[in-house]
């Protein structure tokens, strides 16, 4: 249930983010998670509905963008199916993750500012 | 206000971030990272299910460092309790508890904060174990040299595949209660594929806290580690045997 204390951090960073440009109000956020990100979506959206009242997002809804993981081979850059064993079949190279797979990312805040 | 006609009407500014929700806890942890290698203190963070061993790892390990003349040093996650802290500071590693109340995992400032009250600068390998779970404590970068999954031959050999963010960034991972192998229909080929479809690089060492099975691996890996980031031995077995001209080239 780190999911509560993630949603701690993603709302302090917008509360930061709207003092520093006056704003008077948060419109919406939209966040990004990878399949690897080690988070649950629906249980992040229900800890953001849980934790927004009484903040600066109280009237922002939040768009979650699911980033499924995928793999390639370090080397050849061949795409290696998840599930899979993460060695390339072709040269034997361990495969790396793709950018995104693991991340969880604020990407943008709609500001209302004077 | 409005740029069009100056009516004081609000504007709506959409604001691209891109930033990781984790940049505060990511910066600490570099702090910490920082502080652990100036000291030439190798921080491990041990993780894995509640009563995989990570305890018991740690006590068996107390018994192989001080045949090596190893100095050690703990801190302890725990929900409620200062348990595994007293159990270690009587296996003779210097510890505190970190209690974490409601948190089912560790954060770097947590760590960071414990580090006070701690003689950790006297230590050549510092351990910080973490809450039981093999969830949450994964994506928390605490500023430790290396991560060490803890998973026990009761769990399952799906565990890797049903946990996949736990062992992905994992440097290893300790088959613990090796000894109850023979009383389980444990199979050892289907944890190692399970492994190799989330690790790319898998490492795994077949220990056990009762016996000391793979005790000397698992302490041969530390020191190897230790050498790998140039913490080169006050202490014999701690890379000092390997002391001498060229150490450190390459790396
Ligand atoms: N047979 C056997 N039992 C073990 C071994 N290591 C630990 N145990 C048992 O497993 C149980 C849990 O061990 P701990 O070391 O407390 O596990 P832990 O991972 O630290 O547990 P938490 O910190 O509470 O999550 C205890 O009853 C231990 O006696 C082992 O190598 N062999
Ligand atoms: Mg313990
Ligand atoms: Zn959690
Ligand atoms: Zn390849």
């Amino acid at each position: 249930m780190h999911e509560y204390s993630l949603v701690e951090a993603l709302i302090g960073r917008v509360e930061a983010e709207a003092r520093k440009r006056g704003a008077l109000a948060v419109h919406g956020l939209s966040v990004r998670v990878g399949e690897l990100a080690g988070v649950d979506p629906e249980l992040f959206q229900t800890a953001y509905d849980t934790f927004r009242a009484g903040t600066i997002c109280a009237q922002a809804p939040l768009t979650l963008r699911r980033v499924p993981a995928s793999w390639t081979c370090s080397r050849c850059r061949a795409p290696i199916p998840r599930g899979e064993v993460l060695r390339c079949a072709a040269c034997g190279e361990p495969a790396r993750l793709d950018e995104g797979s693991d991340a969880l990312t604020l990407d943008a805040v709609d500001l209302e500012v004077p | 206000m409005c740029t069009t006609c100056g009516c004081g009407d609000t504007e709506l500014v959409p604001v691209e971030l891109h930033e990781k929700i984790l940049a505060g806890n990511d910066r600490t942890a570099r702090h910490n990272r920082e502080h652990f290698l100036e000291a030439g203190v190798l921080a491990l963070n041990l993780m894995g299910s509640p009563g995989a061993g990570k305890t018991a790892v740690l006590e068996a390990t107390a018994r192989a460092a001080a045949a090596r003349g190893w100095r050690l040093g703990a801190v302890s996650a725990d929900l409620a309790t200062d348990n595994d802290a007293v159990r270690l500071q009587k296996a003779g590693i210097p510890s505190r508890a970190i209690t974490t109340g409601q948190a089912c995992h560790l954060d770097a400032e947590l760590v960071h904060r414990s580090l006070h009250d701690l003689p950790w600068q006297q230590t050549d390998v510092f351990f910080i174990e973490n809450v039981g779970n093999l969830v949450c404590p994964a994506i928390y970068d605490l500023g430790e040299a290396a991560s060490v999954v803890v998973l026990s031959v009761t769990e399952g050999e799906d565990k890797p595949l049903k946990y996949p963010t736990m062992f992905l960034e994992a440097d290893l991972v300790l088959i613990s209660k090796c000894d109850l192998i023979p009383h389980l229909d444990f199979d050892m080929a289907r944890l190692e594929d399970a492994l190799a479809r989330v690790m790319p690089t898998p490492r795994a060492l077949k220990v056990s806290a009762r016996t000391g099975e793979g005790m000397d691996a698992w302490v041969a890996w530390i020191a190897a580690k230790r050498l790998e980031l140039g913490m080169v031995g006050r202490v014999a077995g701690l890379g000092a045997a390997l002391q001498g001209p060229g150490r450190g080239a390459g790396r």
